[in-house]
């Protein structure tokens, strides 16, 4: 194989593909034959056939909330992070001013806080969406932040020589010199999202794929966590396509070679 | 921009470089005092080795750099920033890549709040000029370097700035690229007569391009000479190999051959 040679688009996705069948084969070999017991570990069509059952039991609705719990907490985080990024990176005395506290406030784990957000909030829907909140705001601040201080100065001085005013070049200039790269950034910390919210789940809740999760170990139900965390997988890989189609559309100018 | 200062001295000259110099942070010494007087519809070219600090006195005049001592005059007002009535075409790029070609040559017209539809048929005239008609919905990206910076001029000329500074423009380019690009910009400058300030470290491009060749020494820079050139206009290529043209070239390049070997360190009583 020649180094850094691209490949064919069809075959792009057959090895994608592929690898899948590769990994369920190796998981269905292990399991049916009987390599691994089922205690720890459920086969593929067991975990198929309990997964359509839970569907069909009202899983469908921990999903719902689960989906509705990150979306939440993600949103309020981006709301209040990308204007305060986007200030910090275009007037460097805000960014004197917070970043020492947003890069130190990014290193504490989200998932610590849950059991004092639980004395605060107890174990509501605010608690899950505090949890969120935490684990996405700070890394979003830091890195919209970046990406608009990131803006090439020679279009800076352009859009000057061309009569913008200071609030001209942050308007005309930095945020849409940027708004790419804070889109992916938001692809990016949505997917981080994900991870807290199973954690704020785990440990009381009453209801979401954590939830669920945390119910099937008590019952040693691998096939439902599994099925669980394949749930997550999935929804994940979809709001990822859906981000980067949308990014395309929007940004078109971004993607041109 | 603001003009709320007074004219101070009244001359016939749109810019007036008055003892100007620049020492950067550190010391290091970029331009020494510089005067220069630009006069309405006059073609500078500034030509110098690279580091003598031709670009920062362009920089400087655009108010992309702020002198250390002495004064810059646009019109008699002093310049105390960037501003519209001074449009720049950079050696870089510079084209917002989020925008087209019709959108980057409104850009200075937008922030002028001029109409739409005014700002698109003021637009289209110089994309017309620049040779671009056909390419107004196309992105930098689409766009060969030249057809960049044909498009970069265009968007400063549509501002209709008091004076052109063009830095390196073509610097990036192929030779012949290059060469068609000058003949454009003088075919622009032809019709509309304006005054430009033109900063390159090509000899060719200094006497076919300009009225005026101000040479500038190695670093520390200052002006070292400034000539006339004698052609005649309109300008055709051709004239790169007539007798005068050859004749100030062999000048040029004696004088700015002694400029690059001092600042190489090659000329004893080099610092």
């Amino acid at each position: 194989m020649k180094p850094l040679a691209p490949v064919q688009p069809g075959t792009r996705l057959l090895l994608g593909v592929a690898f899948f069948i590769v990994f369920f084969g190796v998981w269905a070999a292990v399991t049916l034959g009987g390599l691994i017991s089922k205690t720890f570990l459920a086969d593929p069509i067991t975990m198929v056939h309990s997964g359509w059952t839970l569907l069909t039991e009202g899983f469908l609705k921990d999903i719902g909330m689960t989906v509705w719990r990150v979306v939440g907490g993600f949103a309020i985080a981006a709301v209040l992070a990308v204007p305060l990024g986007v200030v910090m990176g275009a007037y460097k005395p805000v960014e004197a001013f917070f970043e020492p506290f947003v890069s130190f406030a990014r290193y504490l784990p989200a998932s610590a806080f849950i059991p004092l957000l639980i004395l605060w909030a107890g174990i509501g829907e605010a608690q899950k969406l505090a949890v969120i909140f935490i684990g996405s705001f700070f890394q979003l601040v830091l890195m919209v932040a970046v990406s608009v201080g990131n803006t090439r100065r020679d279009l800076v001085e352009a859009a000057y020589t061309l009569g913008a005013g200071d609030g001209g070049v942050v308007q005309r200039v930095l945020l849409p010199a940027s708004a790419p790269e804070i889109a992916e950034t938001l692809r990016m910390v949505l997917g981080w999202a994900w991870t807290y919210v199973i954690v704020a789940e785990l440990i009381g809740a009453s209801s979401g794929i954590g939830h669920m999760i945390t119910d099937s170990q008590a019952l040693l139900a691998t096939d439902q966590i599994i099925f669980g965390i394949l749930v997550i997988g999935l929804i994940g890989l979809v709001t990822d396509f859906a981000f980067k189609a949308v990014n395309r559309r929007v940004f078109p100018w971004a993607q041109l070679r | 921009m603001k003009r709320d200062d007074l004219p101070v001295a009244t001359t016939d000259a749109v810019l007036q470089v008055s003892a100007v110099s620049k020492t950067f942070p550190g010391g290091t010494v970029a331009l020494q005092a510089t005067d220069l007087a630009v006069q309405e519809n006059d073609f500078i070219t500034i030509l110098g080795p690279s580091g003598c600090g031709k670009s920062t006195l362009l920089r400087m005049v655009a108010g992309l750099d702020t002198p250390t001592a002495g004064r810059i005059a646009l019109d008699g007002h002093t310049v105390s920033g960037p501003g519209a009535d001074r449009g720049m075409v950079f050696q870089s790029y510079t084209l917002f890549p989020w925008l087209t070609v019709l959108e980057n040559v409104c850009f200075g017209l937008r922030e002028k709040k001029m109409p739409l539809a005014e700002q698109r048929a003021i637009a289209q005239r110089f994309i017309d000029k620049v040779g671009l008609r056909g390419f107004e919905g196309h992105y930098p990206k689409q766009l060969s370097g030249g057809m960049q910076q044909r498009t970069a001029l265009a968007r400063a000329l549509a501002n209709d700035p008091r004076i052109l500074l063009m830095d390196e423009p073509f610097g990036a380019l192929d030779h012949q690229t290059r060469e068609l690009m000058q003949e454009l910009l003088l075919t622009v400058w032809e019709g509309e007569r304006k005054t430009v300030l033109f900063v390159t470290h090509d000899i060719d491009e200094a006497i076919f391009m300009g009225n005026r060749v101000v040479v500038m020494s190695a670093r520390p820079g200052r002006i070292k000479c400034d000539l006339a050139v004698p052609l005649a206009h309109p300008r055709h290529y051709a004239m790169k190999t007539t007798a005068p043209f050859a004749e100030l070239k062999a000048r040029l390049t004696e004088e700015i051959r002694v400029e690059v070997q001092r600042a190489a360190g090659l000329l004893p009583g080099a610092q």
